[in-house]
């Protein structure tokens, strides 16, 4: 390599020279090797397969980068050859612990095509399970974030309570993890008996969950310690790199699509809710805007609850579903951040192209400028505070 | 203010947590760790799924006409059906003899089956039908494509159908029993 | 722990005795702690019941765990330095049965009585630092060297802190001896109340709180198991150790926490004394061990309730609590015990 030497006069060059020379020496003394560390795909702390590839000087990370892609499935090219009931079963494994809200934003987008709307009833319904799918999702985030700062109770706490809101999925859409319950013009089933009640207990054992990791967790001072200042994203900066949902709403960034961009088909604007923010843009504040969600979560839900209509659950639809040709895009908040599947179809039983735009692959995209020069264990803690579902990455 | 109390807090909620589990009736009452847990000991005692539960497909031989619907609009087509067309019996006396749809075959290979539902839900005739039955593994991959027989004989653990909540306008609906 | 027994038995015997006892001494509790804390409060703590299957209530898991653990195949990575990855575990191990040595059980009962016990007891207790920088060096693995390298930075620090938090104790019992600091605790007395003795938790109760910190560390349990941060490092040194190796770490991290608790019970619960008993009666030397064993499993408690209930320090965060918190309030401790020592 040829250093260009600036022009000079001689006795600078000589100066400059000299200069240089030391500083190489110095640099040979201090150098010291590099060193290279794969985390994943095979690695506790990546809750799948998502691949780190850190360049570490000690313990300090110079440069990292993800490997996506180790459980790519396929859905966008399986989904043109499904037939449109058949690809909401597809699309619950894309978010496999919040799934219901991955048919959500498809059936609308479906919905939009066909110029159908559901029943207000269904709507009531579909926003409630889109809401405790949220629940169920972030929920799990928080208590996998104890586990990768090393707590490990807060975990346990997550799936007992978590529990609580699969079994009242379950006991209206008969699946636990993979409701596949949204039809076009509205829902597969009514309520069971009882349900509602079941319900507001749910969300209440949601609610005290809350308080009990907040002094487990969040008042604990060394997990302060472990992500305050930890990981700042700053406003710009993750707006362009695209991130979403809490991600964005850690940042400070007030938009949430519930609210801003509600499409028809969803009745969030039939509750009083509130979109939390929190100006830091740390690990931290990602984890409390989290945790503030979950509980006004139960909020909406329980409204919603009191309010549905009593009426039809079906909009009439036809008994073989053919949507007219067209091109329609609906995104809705999901757990993870926007979601948005945009549908190109011909007019055939199945969708000619569809594209789904999942929240998890912008969110981990930040890492190489988020994790530059922080210490190994802050990774696991960053990624932690993302918070992303292989499949919500890979598809 | 400062280190101490936000992880003094911590320990309570741990201590209390403990302290629930162990003494689910109150502390002075003797120690049931069993009743306490929301765990629950498995092959000893077992979970009751929600009716709705999709735990196994069930199949009512009698109704099915083998009209193929459920493994055409099977996502991943996991259900084997063969049949063939008979003379039943005429219904009167004297009559033509009626032509009926026999099933030969009806196999669902669970070791391939999603759980979507989809053919429960096309079925006109009210054939198939889910079950909450969970247990129902086997040790060898192939020996989870169950034949017809095995399916008719989960239709005995099918529930009847809930009754709705109120303000619904849904038929609660009968299974043929 | 011969002279009790007025039989005379032959040098042979007694190694055995000697070496059964101290298998005992270093295993039953540890076995204990493992059952009742790890396996049984842990699981309460978390709404569960933890193993209920191996023996009445699970009891017998660990014999089912450790028959596992012989069965498996003993994997030595391809470019493992196969001599020292196979002797690490067993420096681990050895460092804990070196330091039950110096452990008093009863007024007779005890393996070696050295002047300068405790001395002893920390000086070997740094030995397992090299068995885990060996386990991390020969592992030929990026994890398990920054876990060795993470565990030697780590115990080096708290190495610190332990030491002075028992040089107020030695200061204020005025030996090094580990049955003399039991016998100080015994017939001492505190602010001329003699009756409950002077058990030195309440006059070193911030030495006390510092070797709790420091033991903590010490063992890598939770919040301080950087070394093997499951979610970092996957499991640090012990990464690429299975089957029986694996548990001979495994022993030995227990292992540990059950003689550095009963250091700690000998210098600040009273040892195997309890109040209100003549201290060299011969019934201690009976009920000795199990008044220690009481004892250990009280501070145990603690450690693991530590364990469940907090999240782990950062390596910086660690050190810094280390060299800015307790060495200066030991330090201050052992003044303050100097100048007091000398006023009274």
């Amino acid at each position: 390599m040829t250093t260009q030497i600036p022009d000079l006069s001689e006795q600078e060059q000589l100066r400059y020279i000299s200069q240089q020379a030391a500083d190489a020496r110095v640099n040979v003394e201090i150098e010291t090797e590099g060193m290279t560390l794969n985390l994943g795909p095979q690695h506790p702390a990546t809750h799948g397969t998502l691949r780190i590839i850190a360049k570490l000087d000690g313990e300090q990370v110079v440069a990292a980068e993800p490997v996506m892609g180790y459980m790519h499935r396929g859905y966008e090219k399986l989904a043109e050859v499904r037939t449109y009931p058949q690809v909401t079963t597809l699309v619950n494994r894309i978010d496999w612990v919040g799934s219901f809200a991955n048919e959500t934003p498809f059936i609308l987008a479906a919905e939009k095509l066909m110029e159908v709307e559901a029943p207000p009833r269904a709507q009531y319904i579909r926003t409630i399970l889109h809401e405790m799918s949220r629940i169920a999702n972030v929920i799990l985030g928080i208590g996998d974030m104890g586990v990768q700062v090393g707590a490990v109770t807060p975990i346990f706490f997550a799936f007992r309570d978590r529990e609580y809101v699969l079994n009242q999925i379950e006991a209206v859409t008969g699946g636990r993890f993979h409701p596949n319950f949204d039809r076009i013009g509205g829902l597969k089933d009514d309520l069971p008996a009882g349900w509602i009640q079941n319900t507001k207990n749910a969300m209440e054992k949601v609610r005290d969950f809350c308080d009990q990791i907040e002094e487990l967790m969040y008042g604990n001072e060394i997990f302060q310690a472990r992500t305050r200042g930890i990981g700042i994203i700053p406003k710009d900066v993750g707006l362009a790199y695209g991130l979403s949902g809490v991600n964005i709403r850690g940042s400070g960034v007030d938009w949430d699509v519930r609210r801003d961009n509600m499409s028809p088909g969803l009745v969030y604007d039939q509750v009083d809710w509130k979109v939390w923010t929190h100006p830091d843009g740390d690990s931290y504040s990602r984890m409390w805007v989290r945790l503030q969600e979950v509980r006004e979560g139960t909020k909406i839900v329980d409204q919603l609850l009191d309010q549905i209509p009593s009426g039809p659950i079906m909009a009439k639809v036809p008994r073989i579903i053919k949507v007219p040709a067209g091109e329609a895009y609906v995104e809705t908040e999901n757990p993870l951040g926007v979601m948005g599947y945009y549908v190109v179809s011909k007019g055939d039983l199945n969708p000619y192209r569809v594209k789904i735009r999942s929240a998890s692959f912008n969110n981990v995209s930040i890492t190489p400028w988020l994790l530059k020069g922080v210490y190994v264990p802050d990774i696991i803690t960053i990624l932690g505070s993302l918070y992303f579902i292989l499949g919500d990455i890979d598809r | 203010m400062g280190l101490v109390p936000g992880m003094i807090k911590g320990l309570g909620v741990t201590a209390k947590s403990a302290i629930e589990t162990i003494f689910p009736d109150g502390p002075l009452k003797p120690p049931s760790p069993s009743k306490g847990a929301v765990t629950i000991q498995y092959p000893h005692e077992k979970e009751a799924p929600a009716p709705r539960a999709r735990g196994v497909i069930a199949l009512q031989e009698d109704n099915c006409t083998a009209c193929m619907l459920c493994a055409r609009e099977c996502p991943d087509w996991c259900i084997y059906i063969e049949g063939h067309k008979e003379k039943a019996p005429p219904r009167r006396a004297g009559g033509k003899p009626r032509q009926k749809n026999k099933l030969d075959r009806f196999d669902i290979d669970f070791a391939l089956c999603m759980y979507c539902g989809i053919c429960v839900e096309v079925c006109p005739f009210d054939a198939l039908f889910w079950s909450p039955e969970y247990e129902f593994s086997e040790p060898r991959i192939a020996d989870l494509l169950h034949d017809k027989s095995r399916l008719a004989e989960w239709m005995e653990t099918v529930p009847d159908f809930e009754s709705y909540e109120s303000g619904s306008e849904a038929k609660v609906r009968k299974v043929p029993r | 722990m011969i002279s009790i027994l007025s039989v005379e038995i032959p040098y042979w015997g007694q190694t055995t005795f000697r070496v059964l006892g101290g298998l005992a001494a270093v295993l039953l509790p540890a076995g204990a702690l493992v059952y009742i804390y790890l396996f049984k409060l842990m699981s309460f703590v978390q709404s569960r019941l933890g193993p209920m299957e191996a023996g009445p209530a699970g009891s017998l898991q660990l014999l089912a765990e450790v028959g596992k653990a012989f069965q498996k195949e003993d994997i030595f990575p391809r470019k493992a330095d196969k001599l020292v990855f196979a002797a690490a575990p067993f420096v681990v191990l050895m460092s804990t049965f070196l330091l039950i040595l110096v452990v008093p059980f009863g007024p007779d009962a005890w393996f070696v009585n050295l002047d300068t016990g405790i001395f002893f007891a920390l000086a070997v207790s740094s030995v397992s630092v090299i068995g885990i920088l060996m386990a991390g060096w020969a592992s030929a693995s990026k994890y398990s060297l920054l876990g060795g390298l993470r565990a030697a930075g780590q115990l080096i620090a708290y190495e610190l802190p332990l030491v002075l938090a028992v040089m107020g104790v030695v200061i204020q019992a005025g030996t090094l001896n580990m049955q003399e600091i039991v016998y100080a605790q015994a017939e001492g007395e505190i602010f001329g109340i003699s009756g409950i003795g002077n058990p030195f938790i309440i006059t070193q109760f911030i030495g006390f709180a510092i070797f709790l910190i420091a033991m903590q560390a010490e063992l890598t349990q939770p919040p301080f198991d950087m070394p093997v941060a499951e979610s970092e490092l996957v499991s640090g040194y012990m990464t690429e150790y299975s089957g029986i190796r694996f548990l001979l770490f495994f022993i030995g991290e227990f292992a540990t926490a059950g003689v550095f608790s009963m250091i700690a019970s000998v210098l600040f619960l009273g040892g195997w004394w309890v109040p209100g008993l003549d201290p060299d009666s011969n019934l201690f030397n009976i009920l000795g061990p199990a008044v220690l064993f009481g004892k250990v499993m009280l501070v145990t408690f603690l450690i693991f309730w530590f364990r469940f209930t907090y999240p782990r320090f950062r390596e910086d965060q660690l050190q810094k609590l280390a060299w800015k918190v307790l060495i200066p309030l030991s330090l201050v401790n052992i003044v303050a015990t100097g100048i007091l020592k000398v006023v009274f």
